[in-house]
Formats: C-alpha cells, structure tokens, sequence
C-alpha cells in the first residue's frame, strides 16, 4: 500500500493587472472603447447598438435585419463583402435579442482600418436587396422549424413566456407569420430607424495601441450619424408564480425542465451573496443540486442554474434534461436541494469554495482578446463601469454564509420560481402532479 | 477607405517551446508565456473509440468519465472541487485517436494541477458504484444529444457505418445502451492498463509559469509513476471505397430532411501538402457568403437551408489520423432536392478540378485559417491542447504554428488536384428523411 500523498497547496497568488482602456465619444455619440491586448496579432471588434422595442412587428423584422445585414451595400453585394472581409482574415456576425443588436468580429490587426471601414458600409449603406430578403425568408422560416423541434428551445420560449407575459423579454423566436409578413422596405425601415450611433458602443480589443484604434475609429465611421428615438418600453410584470407547465412532446425520451424568477443586478449591494448563493446550488459542478442529481443519482447529464443579465432585468434559470422514468424523481430533489437553499444554512467550506471559483473564473474570462471584449461589451452595455471587474472580487471577499443564507430564503425558493417541463405527458403528467401543482396551458 | 487590394499577411506566432520526456517515457511540452495570468495543463492519451474493444462501444468515452471519479489519494468529488475551489475549470473530451483533460488555473495553482493529472495517471478508483452511476450519466448525455433531439448525432454518428468496413472505424464511438449497461469494473482496469501508460500520453502545459520549475514539479508528481509499455497502435486503414454508397435514415424528431456526404480522403500524416489543400478545399467550398457552396446552393439555387464542408469527424482537420474523411451536410426543405443537391456539389467540385480557384481565392482561404489558428491559440487552454495533440499525432508540436506557412504554400494546381479526388465513386451519402415533416 503506498502511503497517501498530499494535494498541494497553492502558491501565492500574483497580483491582478490593472485593466487599462482608453475611451472616446465620437460627435455622432458613438462610444469608443480601445484596449491592446498584444496576446497574438489580431483584433476583436464588438460593436453594441440598442435595439429594443415594444412594437410587436419588431421581432421578425430585427431577426430578418441581422440576418440579411450582410447581403448587400452601396459598394458591394453580398459576395464582395464577404470577399472583402476574408481578404483581412476577418469574419463579421450579427447577433440580435430584445435589448441589442451585436456586431462582432475578429480580424488580423494590422487590418482593423479597413474592418471597421466595412463597418462604416454596412452602418451607413446596407441595401438590403429584395432577393436576399425573400431567400433568406424561407430559409428563417425552416431554421425555426428545426428550432421548434427541440425540446430544449421549445421549453425556453415556454418559460419565457411565463416570465414575461406580454413584454419583448417574453419572446424568443418569431411566428410564421411574422416571418412571412416581413418585407425588405420594412426591414430597411427598421435600419434606418435603429441601427444608430448615438448610444451605441464600439469596443476594439487586440495588438493595438489604443490611440490608433480610436483615431480608425474616428476616421472609419464618421459618417454614421444619427440617434434612434427612444423606446417606449412597458414596464415588466413581476413573476407571477403558478402550476408548473407541462408541455406534450410525445414519446420523448426525456423530460426538459427549466425553472424561472427574478434575481438581483451586478450593481446590487447583495449580487454578490446571490452569485455565490447560485453557485452552491447549482451553479458548477460541486455544487448540492449537480452533485444531487449528476454525480449521485445520475438523473442528468448537464444540470446547471444561472443568473442572466438583461438591460431592464436580470433572472435567475434552472435546466436540466432528465430520463422519462426519473422525471418526478429529479422533481423531487430539485425542490429537495432549492428547499434546503431557501430554509437552511451554508457552510464555510461551500462559501470558500464558490468564491475562490467565481474570483478566479472572472479572471479567466478576460485572459484572452475575444473574451475580454466580449466582456467589456457586455458590462458597459448593460450600464457597468469597468472598475466592476477589480471591484468585484473585493466585494465576494465580504460575503459571509448569513448574507447567502439570506438571498438564498429569497430567490431560491421554489414558490418565488415558475417551471416548465417539455417531455411525454401521458408518462410524466400524473407522477409531477404528486409533487406540484401541474397544468397543461397557462391563461394570460 | 483603404484599398482592399494590399494583400494582408499575418505575423508568424512565436510561442517558444521546450521538449521533455519522463524516465518513465511520459513526454512533456512546455509553453510558457507571462502575458496571461493563468496556466493550462493538457494531458492526451493515445486511445480513443477506435481503439474500443467489440462488444464496448462507447467504452472509450465512459473510461473518460471514470477518470474524473477518484483517482490513488482522491475520493469521488475530490478532483471537482480541488480545481474548482481554486478558482479553475477542468474537462474531459474522447476523440477517434486521443482521450484528452484539461483544467485552467490561476497560475499559482500550478503545482495542484499537476498533481490532479499525475495521480489519476497513477491509477484512477474505479468502484461498481460509481461506474453504475456513470453509465447512468452517459446515457442522459446520449439522450439529450442524441435520442431526443433531431439531427441528433448527425453526422458523425451515422456516416462511419456506412463508409467503413471495419469496427474500429465503423462503429458508434457514444456507445450503444447495451454495451455500455455490460461494462464492467474489470473493463475499465484491462483498458486503464492497456491504454493509459505514461509512454503513451503527452503533458503540455501552457501560460503564466517558470520552466525550470514546472519541470521539477513534473518529476516530482509524474516522475514516480511506474513505467509500463507502450501498446502498439494497429493500423486501422481500410482501402478506398471503389463505388458510392448509399443510404437513407428516417429521424423522427426531425422537420425538414438533411443529408451527409462522407469522401475519403487522403492519410493527414502521409503527403501533408495534398491533405492541407483538401484542408483549403473545405474553406473554399463552404466558409462564408462567398464560399463555393453557399453560392451555389444556397444564394443562387435556393436548393439548401445551410450547407458545411468540413474536415474530420468533429470539424477539426487535424486532429485524427488515418482513415478520415471530408464531410459536406445540409439541411434542405424538398424532400425530393436529394438529387439536386449531389449535382450541385458535384458540379461545383468538378468547377474547382477543371478550372481552378479564382484569383485572390487561395490566399484569402489560406489567411482566414491563418487567422482562426491564431485566435485560437490566443486561448490558453486551446493552446496546451493544440501542442499535446500535434504532438501525440504528427510529433510535433510546433507544427501548428508553421501551419500558416504551410498553407501559403499549397499552390492551385494542389487545390485542383484535392477537388478532383472528391469524386461520386470515393464516397457515402446518408439522406435523413423527416420523420416530423409537416
């Protein structure tokens, strides 16, 4: 028998480098962000455009408009401009939810000039041709069709639904209908209403010196003017809390469950109490539910919870894809591990483990061009400063187990959530309805 | 605006790296680079589903879960949470040639890192329970990447069957329920022997560290492992198909049909020019609004929903040897389109062996992979990856980043003679008919 060895401790920690970014607002009230991140000779562009909207139309025509964004402007058609970009190795995508329209790329850096010289084309001249407009609309409407025919993006539009009655946060993908009825003036319309500089943010990351990347900034897309009027946006509704929804998906083999409510901001005083409380729950692998109903009982594969931040909300979500047969089993751990969150205590050991993680992890995000652009796009464009990333670690040094303990009565128990399970309702229906409140629709 | 017409080049990337290899034959690549504050630990094992037993399909894969259970000094759970309470993440993936984990850390957590690997290296603990538990995981994984989604597995599950003659080659590497619910505790030890000896692995560390040190924490966590033979790989070649095959699956989950052609193509590690040209083929067939394809079939002829050419079983060129294949998938509306769509390819194919690239086609092919090789590495988990397995396959781990050279080299008269092997009788088409058309 050979004696036990010791894990190693870790050595002392080096001391995290100071982000250093330089800014600039262009006279259109563009936002410039520029950070050299010498790793390899490239460059990260991700520019940020607000995009919500209340009108109802809005959906299927900010889908179409990203899809189609490419296809065609005053200088090129669509194969030109993919020509052009290849030629500095870069690859632009169009990315759209409720609150924002995302255009990232990444290129070789000593091509940025004319990157974001594409980018002033496709801003200020995307034509967006009749033709492309209407293959692409029978391509949308087959992409949603497969879709659809997941159980995963089925349950996700549900509990959407349920969070956000009524309000754009409450919709994923648009109807047919909707689809259809989309034309190329309405999507040009659209364009020239919202794909504006004012209140928009450009972040460049990569082997460049920000003075450089500004003034390319500033000398590319001078000619994109303009402001959007401001959205009307309904207020959200508060999560009403209800029966759990069972969604028939005949036959399945498994059962998705996603579970909503509400959840605190990055700027809350408590998010940080909340991060960690999400991850001694679900959040990682070591934690109580995935070691519960993973690595004990084998219910799942890839159960996880999250916190999502949204402009107007942040929320908390709960998935996990189980077997047919252990369906009300993993139904009843599930309110088993939330219940034990909400009611009773956290230890030391599981506090020091999810803040090590969530420290350490938050560095490892902006350790490389792509990431850490990402990231700086995402906390300024939901209105939090970059001081958040060196802050932040100082306030998940504070938390103590009452301060999670008392987020975690909040938000983690299972009456303040709505659920959904898309799975095969003869087999599934009558077991969760020993365990919860079950319904097969929800009135609005 | 600047002109389009000045041909850009990418800078060489210049990761310096120092070689090593164990008394015990483990080899050992190093990268340091202090501009990141982290380090990646990567370890490979030369075996993989092809080298699962008959009867074991989807053994190679289980045996990967099993690596994260316990290990000689550590319980079950231990190894989760030592990395992750040190601020790290870690995963596991099983490929057709190589079973790789990996974790990234904080760099002062080198040392722990490499202690984790060594002593699963040293044995992992393999008890009736926890494999029960796994089979049990693994079969949800199956299920919600498989069973219950449509296209599930598509098309690396469905076309190995049919263009290869041979188990290795030509079986379910997920596993079927059976073979997986058969596995047993003795299984895992014979291929835990067999397989995982030091001489037939590769450490690479990569990020925020001393060499001199990390060698010495190597030989003192690694070095002790005992040394054991390396298994000789067989050869899993399979001569070339001589006429197409075909066949036709139903997926009941699925609301439009699909299709996959599967060409054999040339040994990665025999003429590496013509196999990086077929590499190039693939760029120019179907990345982006101005690739062949999506010309073609998508924009011009309105035949297809997507289409994707694309090397290897997972989407990466280089990371399985011999026998591999190009794969080209779409995904069309018409269920009677099948024959449409193979002339279409067909068509652009033999376009490219006749006439050629355009100009500005191959260059602006050869430096879009240049750049995605570089933002890749830009990463430095995908960095410590990326040396262990161009080192475990090709010996070589600087080779990725000469690869930008490399393909600047392979001319048109290369790119012609790649498209024109792409010929009907090297291939297998599977058509997946919509089980949930409406």
């Amino acid at each position: 028998m050979s004696p036990v060895l010791q894990v190693p401790g870790l050595a002392a920690p080096s001391r995290p480098k100071k982000l250093s970014s330089s800014e600039r607002v262009l006279a259109s009230g563009l936002r410039v962000v520029a950070i050299r991140r010498p790793t390899v000779p490239m460059v990260e562009v991700r520019l940020r455009i607000p995009f919500f909207s209340a009108k109802p139309t809005h959906l299927a025509r900010s889908a179409m408009l990203a899809r189609t964004l490419q296809t065609g402007t005053a200088e090129h058609d669509r194969t030109g401009l993919a020509v052009a970009l290849g030629d500095l190795g870069a690859e632009l995508s169009v990315g759209m939810d409720a609150d924002r329209l995302l255009l990232s790329a990444s290129g070789i850096a000593a091509g940025l000039p004319a990157l974001l010289g594409l980018y002033a084309e496709v801003l200020t001249s995307a034509s967006y041709p009749g033709a492309e407009v209407n293959g692409e609309r029978g391509r949308m409407l087959e992409r949603i069709a497969m879709s659809r025919s997941q159980a995963g993006v089925v349950a996700g539009e549900a509990l959407a639904q349920r969070m956000a009655p009524g309000h754009p946060y409450g919709r994923t993908l648009p109807t047919e209908q909707e689809v259809t009825a989309t034309t190329a003036a309405q999507v040009r319309g659209l364009h020239a209403s919202l794909v504006r500089p004012d209140g928009a943010l450009l972040v460049i990351v990569g082997d460049i010196s920000p003075a450089r990347a500004l003034a390319a900034a500033e000398s590319a897309l001078a000619g994109w003017t303009g402001a959007a009027p401001a959205p009307k946006a309904p207020s959200l509704p508060p999560i009403a809390a209800g029966p759990l929804l069972v969604l028939d998906r005949p036959g399945s083999v498994q059962t998705a469950f996603r579970f909503g409510g509400p959840a605190l901001g990055r700027q809350d005083e408590r998010y940080p109490a909340l991060q960690l409380a999400n991850l001694i729950f679900g959040g990682f692998i070591s934690s109580r539910w995935v070691e519960n109903i993973r690595e004990r009982r084998g219910y799942s594969y890839s159960p996880r919870s999250a916190i999502e931040h949204s402009v107007r909300r942040s929320a908390l979500t709960i998935s996990a894809d189980v077997a047919t047969e252990v369906t009300a089993p993993a139904m009843l751990e599930t309110l088993y591990e939330l219940g034990r969150m909400a009611s009773g205590p956290v230890t030391e050991a599981e506090l020091e483990t999810v803040r090590q993680y969530t420290i350490g992890t938050l560095a490892l995000s902006t350790a490389t061009q792509a990431g850490l652009a990402t990231t700086v796009s995402s906390l300024l464009g939901t209105g939090v400063g970059l001081d958040w990333l060196v802050e932040h670690p100082l306030r998940l040094a504070r938390v103590g187990v009452d301060d999670v303990a008392a987020v975690a009565a909040e938000f983690l128990s299972p009456r303040g959530l709505v659920g959904v399970a898309v799975g095969d309702a003869a087999a599934i229906t009558a077991p969760l309805a020993g365990l919860a409140e079950v319904a097969t629709s929800i009135g609005s | 605006m600047p002109s389009a017409s000045r041909v850009l080049t990418l800078p060489p990337l210049s990761f310096q790296l120092r070689h090593h290899t164990l008394r015990n034959g483990l080899r050992v690549v190093l990268a340091p680079d202090k501009q990141v504050p982290a380090v990646a630990i990567s370890v490979y094992y030369d075996v993989g589903f092809r080298s699962e037993p008959q009867g074991r399909t989807g053994f190679a894969h289980l045996f990967e879960h099993l690596m994260f259970q316990g290990s000689a000094n550590l319980e079950k759970l231990e190894h989760f949470h030592y990395v992750q309470s040190s601020g790290g993440t870690f995963n596991g993936s099983t490929r057709l040639d190589y079973t790789n984990y990996y974790e990234l850390l904080p760099s002062h957590a080198l040392e722990r890192g490499l202690f984790l690997e060594a002593d699963r290296m040293r044995s992992p603990r393999i008890t009736a329970e926890n494999l029960a538990n796994q089979i049990d995981v693994v079969k949800e994984e199956i299920r919600v990447n498989v069973l219950n989604r449509p296209y599930g597995g598509f098309p690396w599950l469905q076309l190995p069957e049919l263009m290869y003659d041979t188990f290795p080659n030509a079986h379910n590497g997920y596993g079927g329920f059976e073979d997986l619910t058969n596995a047993t505790v003795a299984d895992a030890s014979s291929f835990f022997d067999s397989y995982y000896a030091p001489a037939n692995a590769v450490l690479s560390v990569a990020g925020d560290f001393d060499p001199d040190q990390a060698l010495e924490m190597i030989e003192r966590h690694f070095g002790p492992i005992r040394r054991r033979a390396k298994p000789k790989r067989p050869n899993f070649a399979e001569p070339p198909l001589t006429a197409e095959r075909r066949t036709t699956i139903r997926d009941a989950l699925a609301p439009i049909p699909a299709v996959a052609i599967g060409y054999r193509v040339p040994d990665p590690a025999g003429d590496f020019r013509h196999y990086l040209a077929t590499v190039l083929l693939a760029e120019i067939l179907s990345n982006g609004d101005a690739s062949r394809l999506h010309r073609s079939l998508v924009q011009s002829k309105g035949l297809v929903t997507d289409v994707s050419a694309y090397l290897g079983t997972f989407g990466d060129p280089l990371e399985e040897r011999d026998p591999t294949r190009l794969n080209i998938t779409a995904h069309y509306a018409d269920p009677g389109a099948l024959e449409a769509v193979l002339a279409a390819v067909d068509s652009e194919l033999a376009r490219l062996a006749d006439a050629g690239t355009e100009p500005g086609e191959l260059h602006r092919a050869g430096i879009q992979l240049a750049a995605l090789v570089s933002q890749e590495l830009d990463n430095v988990t995908n960095r410590s990856q990326e040396f262990a397995k161009f080192e475990l396959l090709f010996g070589d781990a600087a080779l990725i980043m000469r690869l930008p050279d490399l393909l600047a080299e392979v001319t048109d008269d290369d790119l012609r003679a790649a498209a024109a092997a792409l010929v009907p009788s090297s291939r297998a088409v599977v058509e997946v008919v919509a089980g949930a058309a409406r």
